[in-house]
This record gives structure tokens, C-alpha cells and sequence, in this order.
């Protein structure tokens, strides 16, 4: 019965999705339009093909359900790919204009794909890392199988389907401009059911555990998807003008527009790239290292301060602005105050080693998590000190906060997903180790190089630009025309390019081995009871 | 009184102080006497059942 409910609704979304196609005013929405049917014609096809097939009704309420997780492991490394490479290649435009090529002009230029480039890394391989993360860790922390069956693998295609449609939107020209929350209305309205039915998998989960704790890791990751909610909802009002035409128009205008952007924009970075990867540091570190949080009384300390405190920190990125000066002061004292909590937990995730540091010598899985727990610290310093409004004055629209950014997703985000995909895999395929220790350590040696000369390069290259727009001669003139910084920039350009180029590198050995563990790698003795039979 | 004003004065004074007030009750709430016993046992909850849900919820369990 089930089945000719999901036919009717799949054949009715076919349909209106090739009418919307048909009367499509833009090409980005005629793409969407056209990949939204595909996919509900595609689905209908299936569903009708195993429909009144004998279901056997197995309970597999006495496994945690891992399926879902390796499809998210797979899709994180194969995003993370797709990102870096992006990445690389605007980087290697910037410093060389010849490579936005002529005959790609409107669809490969670097206005196009720099959005791609941002949202592959945070929503894609970063969405798509904790995703997979929180399904393992929720489970795993309250003794309980996902709740909702199938809803979890709803949230998963779901997802993919959102990154598929906001990235053909970019490059054919479908954007808000809307720093990271560039995809159009389309896409906004199918992330926020796919977000709502996220929220249901891991609250229901949750509701049913059999622990009666609630783990700390959870916590960060629940505050992770609700307040995404909230910040998506909100920053993404805006009123289509047509029903079949993907342009809209924000509800905001102005500065509240602004301030509602960088609330959105950097509770992105609080609560997308922090919390929710801080629920990954409380889980993997602990388990990597084979030992409990160093301080539980200080993790949850850490998550209140951290959700009360983040929130007000957007303003800082809009000093010297219309923003009133009340505003852009009260978001740089808690930019300030932030330091506190970010550097407690850092405290807490690397003293978690505590007794156990030769493991850093042994084991290059934590220091892969170590290392990410370090730029955590260092990138949550920079950032207080960026947001102080004479440091700003200095550092705003320069490349050095491309470095800060940079050092924080490659350092933090980037290294704490790879320490735990390498230690998911030979756990969600049944391993009994890794294929080579020696290419994770090379992962780990070739990423670390390349953010720090990421890093080094842009801050020479931010500071050098923002000294040369400020200067001015004896007369009161400013000395350098703005081409004259753009000439100057062009070795730390390479520089920067190179160290993509080496993350870049790490990231396809780490694919390498992770697909040479499910391959080659001895299976875990059969009377182990850890495989799930689904 | 203005939305905006109503609600300006509401977030600097009663929200302010609320939330102030919650944060040192978690901070007190946290090293309450006999606490550190508790958070051991919750702390060690990644080492616990890794390969496939708990059995059922075992009563002592609830008041750990």
C-alpha cells in the first residue's frame, strides 16, 4: 500500500518538474527542473519494478544501522576531492587570469566556480562528513539503532540532491549572493525538508536510547542541526519572482540584510564548522586515543559557553560599515570572550591524550586529530584578534582572512574528518586495520605542509595589501593604485597554489588507502559479532 | 514603545540577565558535590557498546 502512495507522489512530482522545465525562464532552473525529474521519474521507475515483491519483515532492531554511514563516508572523500580540486583551480586563476579560458566565460570563470569551490568543502564534503559522523556517534552513544528506518537514507540522497542542484545553479548562474548561502529558493525550500527529516532521525534516536545519558558529542551535534535550521530559515526568506525562474528577492534590505548575512554567515562557521565538528572531536579523540574526554565537568562547560556566546559574534564582520556602532562593538567583545570557551575545549580534547602521548609517535590517526585540534586553537585565536575593530581595520577584505579561513578549514575542519574517516573505515567494512600506516602518515605530512604555506603565504600577502591601500604620501595621496597590490600579491598567489596543490595531494593517498582497506585488508575474525546484516 | 525599541530593552536587561543566570547555574549545577563520580561514568559512554545496540534498558543503567 505503502508503494502506490510513493508511485502517485513520485509520478506527480515527475510531472510537475517537466511542466516547471517546460515554462523554465532561466537555464539554471530548467537544469534543476530537468535533474528533479530525473531523479522522481527515475525513483518511480524503481519503486514500480519492486512493487508487491514479498517484504521480508526482519527486526533488525538489535544492529546499529551502518549502511547509511559508509554511503556518507563515500560521499565525503568524493566530495572532498571534487572541493580541493575546485580549489586549486581558482586558486592557479587567481594568480594566473589566462586560466579563466575564454570559451568557458559565464560557467568557468572564477566568479562562478568560487562559490562552488566554498560550498563543495563546507556543505558537501564538510555536510556530508557529519552527517555520516552524527549517525555513527548518535548511535554508538545511545546503545541505539537509528530511529525512522529509511528516513536516514532520505536524508542522505536528499542531501546529495541538494548539492547537485545548488552546484549546477552556480556555475549557470543561479546565485543569491549570499556569502555560503548562495544556492537559490529551489534549493533552499528541499534543504529544509531534508534538514527537518535530519532532525527527526537524530532526535528520535536520541528519544530512544539506552543509555540514560545523553553524550556530550551529541549535544554539540544536536545544537548543530537545530541552529542551522533556524540560521537557513531565516537568512534564506526571500520571495521568488517567478514560480518557474530561480531568481528571488531577499525580505531584508540594506543593512539589516548585511547583519542578517553575517549572523547567518558566521553562526555558519559556529555552529556548522565548530559545534557540529566538535561532536566529532568528543567522539574520535576519546575513541582513538582509547581513553574518556579528559574533563566531562569542562565539556559541558565548553558547549554552554560556546552556544551563548557564538551567536552574538557575527557583527564583527561588518565594522566601518552603516551597521550602528553599538552592533559591530558587541560583536567584537564576544568575538573576545569566545576565546575562553574555543581554548577549553582544545584544552580538553588534547589532554585527552594525557598519559598516552607516545601515541603520537606511533599512531599518525591521532595525530591527524591532534594536529586538527591544534589549528582549532590557533585558528580560534586569530579570529578574536581579526574581529578587533583597529586589527580589522587592517585585515578586512585582505587575503589575510582567506588565510584565516583557510587555516581553520584545512587545519580544523579537514583534519579532523580525514582522522575520522580512517578510523571509521575498517570499522564500518569489518578491517582489521588500515592498508598502510606509512600513506596516512604521507597524508598527514603533505597536508600539514600545504596549509602552512597556504596560511604563511596569505598572511605575508594580507598584511603586505593592507599596508599598500592605506598608505598615503606626504601630500595626503594614496601611493598604490589597486592593480599595483594585485602585481605585487602574485608569488604568494603560487605559494598559495602550491599548498592546495600538496593538500590536495594527501586527500587522493587518503582515498587510495581507504579503498585499498576495503579491499585488501584481512576481515575481522568471523566470531565477531560487529557485522551488521543489512 | 516600537517593536525594535520593546525588544531592545528586553534582550540588554530580563534576556541578558536570564541567560547570564542560566550559564553560572550550569557552571554551579556542574561541580555540585558528588558530580565527578556521574560524569566518570558518562564520560566513558564512546567505550561502551560499539558494535551493536544495548539489549534492553537495563534498570540500574537509568539511575547511573
Amino acid at each position: 500500500m505503502g508503494n502506490y502512495i510513493k508511485l502517485i507522489a513520485l509520478g506527480l512530482v515527475t510531472l510537475l518538474a517537466l511542466i516547471a522545465a517546460n515554462y523554465a525562464r532561466d537555464l539554471a532552473y530548467l537544469v534543476n527542473a530537468l535533474t528533479v525529474a530525473l531523479v522522481a521519474g527515475g525513483l518511480f521507475l524503481w519503486t514500480l519494478r519492486h512493487t508487491d515483491e514479498p517484504s521480508a519483515e526482519v527486526d533488525l532492531s538489535g544492529q546499529y544501522m551502518d549502511g547509511v554511514v559508509r554511503a556518507g563516508v563515500i560521499a565525503t572523500a568524493m566530495w572532498a576531492i571534487v572541493g580541493f580540486l575546485v580549489g586549486v583551480t581558482i586558486a592557479f586563476q587567481l594568480a594566473f587570469p589566462q586560466l579563466n579560458f575564454e570559451w568557458a566565460q559565464g560557467y568557468a570563470n572564477f566568479g562562478r566556480l568560487r562559490p562552488l569551490h566554498t560550498s563543495a568543502v563546507i556543505f558537501a564534503f564538510g555536510g556530508n562528513a557529519l552527517i555520516a559522523t552524527s549517525f555513527y556517534v548518535v548511535q554508538r552513544t545511545s546503545a541505539a539503532r537509528l530511529w525512522g528506518g529509511n528516513l536516514a537514507w532520505f536524508v542522505f540522497w536528499g542531501y546529495q540532491l541538494v548539492i547537485v542542484l545548488a552546484a549546477t545553479g552556480y556555475l549557470l548562474g543561479a546565485t543569491q549572493s549570499r556569502e555560503y548561502a548562495e544556492p537559490e529558493w529551489l534549493t533552499d525550500w528541499w534543504l529544509t525538508i531534508v534538514w527537518v527529516a535530519y532532525l527527526a532521525v537524530f532526535l528520535g534516536t536520541i528519544v530512544k536510547r539506552r543509555e540514560p545519558h545523553i553524550y556530550v558529542a551529541n549535544w554539540f551535534y544536536l545544537s548543530f542541526i537545530i541552529t542551522v535550521a533556524m540560521l537557513h530559515v531565516v537568512n534564506n526568506l526571500s520571495i521568488p519572482v517567478s514560480i518557474f525562474g530561480s531568481k528571488s528577492v531577499s525580505l531584508f534590505s540594506g543593512v539589516q540584510d548585511a547583519m542578517t548575512q553575517w549572523w547567518y554567515g558566521h553562526n555558519a562557521v559556529g555552529f556548522f564548522l565548530t559545534a557540529g565538528f566538535l561532536g566529532m572531536m568528543y567522539y574520535f579523540v576519546p575513541k582513538q586515543a582509547e581513553r574518556p574526554i579528559y574533563s566531562y565537568k569542562l565539556s559541558i562547560i565548553h558547549f554552554w559557553a560556546l552556544i551563548f556566546i557564538y551567536i552574538w559574534a557575527g557583527p564583527h564582520h561588518l565594522h566601518y560599515t552603516a551597521l550602528p556602532d553599538w552592533a559591530s562593538t558587541l560583536g567584537m567583545v564576544f568575538s573576545i570572550v569566545l576565546w575562553m570557551p574555543s581554548w577549553g575545549g582544545m584544552i580538553n580534547g588534547l589532554m585527552t591524550l594525557s598519559g598516552a602521548w607516545d601515541k603520537l609517535r606511533t599512531d599518525p590517526v591521532i595525530r591527524m586529530m591532534v594536529i586538527a585540534v591544534g589549528f582549532y586553537g590557533m585558528s580560534t585565536f586569530e579570529g578574536p584578534m581579526m574581529s578587533i575593530r583597529a586589527v580589522n581595520s587592517l585585515s578586512h577584505y585582505t587575503d589575510w582572512t582567506i588565510g584565516h579561513v583557510h587555516s581553520g578549514a584545512l587545519g580544523w575542519n579537514g583534519m579532523i574528518t580525514f582522522g575520522a574517516l580512517y578510523f571509521l573505515v575498517p570499522r564500518l567494512w569489518n578491517r582489521e586495520a588500515l592498508y598502510s600506516l606509512r600513506l596516512v602518515s604521507w597524508h598527514f605530512w603533505l597536508a600539514t605542509i600545504g596549509i602552512i604555506l597556504y596560511a604563511a603565504s596569505m598572511w605575508v600577502t594580507g598584511i603586505m595589501e593592507g599596508l599598500m591601500w592605506r598608505e598615503v604620501d606626504a601630500n595626503g595621496f594614496l601611493v598604490n593604485a589597486f592593480a599595483d597590490t594585485v602585481a605585487a600579491k602574485f608569488p604568494m598567489y603560487v605559494v598559495r597554489g602550491l599548498g592546495g596543490v600538496l593538500y590536495l595531494g594527501g586527500a587522493i593517498i587518503m582515498c587510495y588507502n581507504l579503498v585499498m582497506t576495503v579491499k585488501r585488508s584481512p576481515a575481522v575474525e568471523a566470531t565477531n559479532s560487529t557485522v551488521p546484516a543489512e | 514603545m516600537e517593536t525594535y525599541s520593546a525588544l531592545r530593552q528586553f534582550a540588554d536587561s530580563w534576556g541578558l540577565l536570564g541567560m547570564f543566570v542560566f550559564f553560572i547555574g550550569v557552571v554551579i549545577w556542574v561541580f555540585r558535590p558528588g558530580a565527578s563520580a556521574t560524569y566518570e561514568h558518562y564520560a566513558s559512554t564512546p567505550l561502551r557498546n560499539e558494535d551493536k545496540p544495548a539489549p534492553d534498558r537495563a534498570d540500574d543503567a537509568k539511575e547511573a
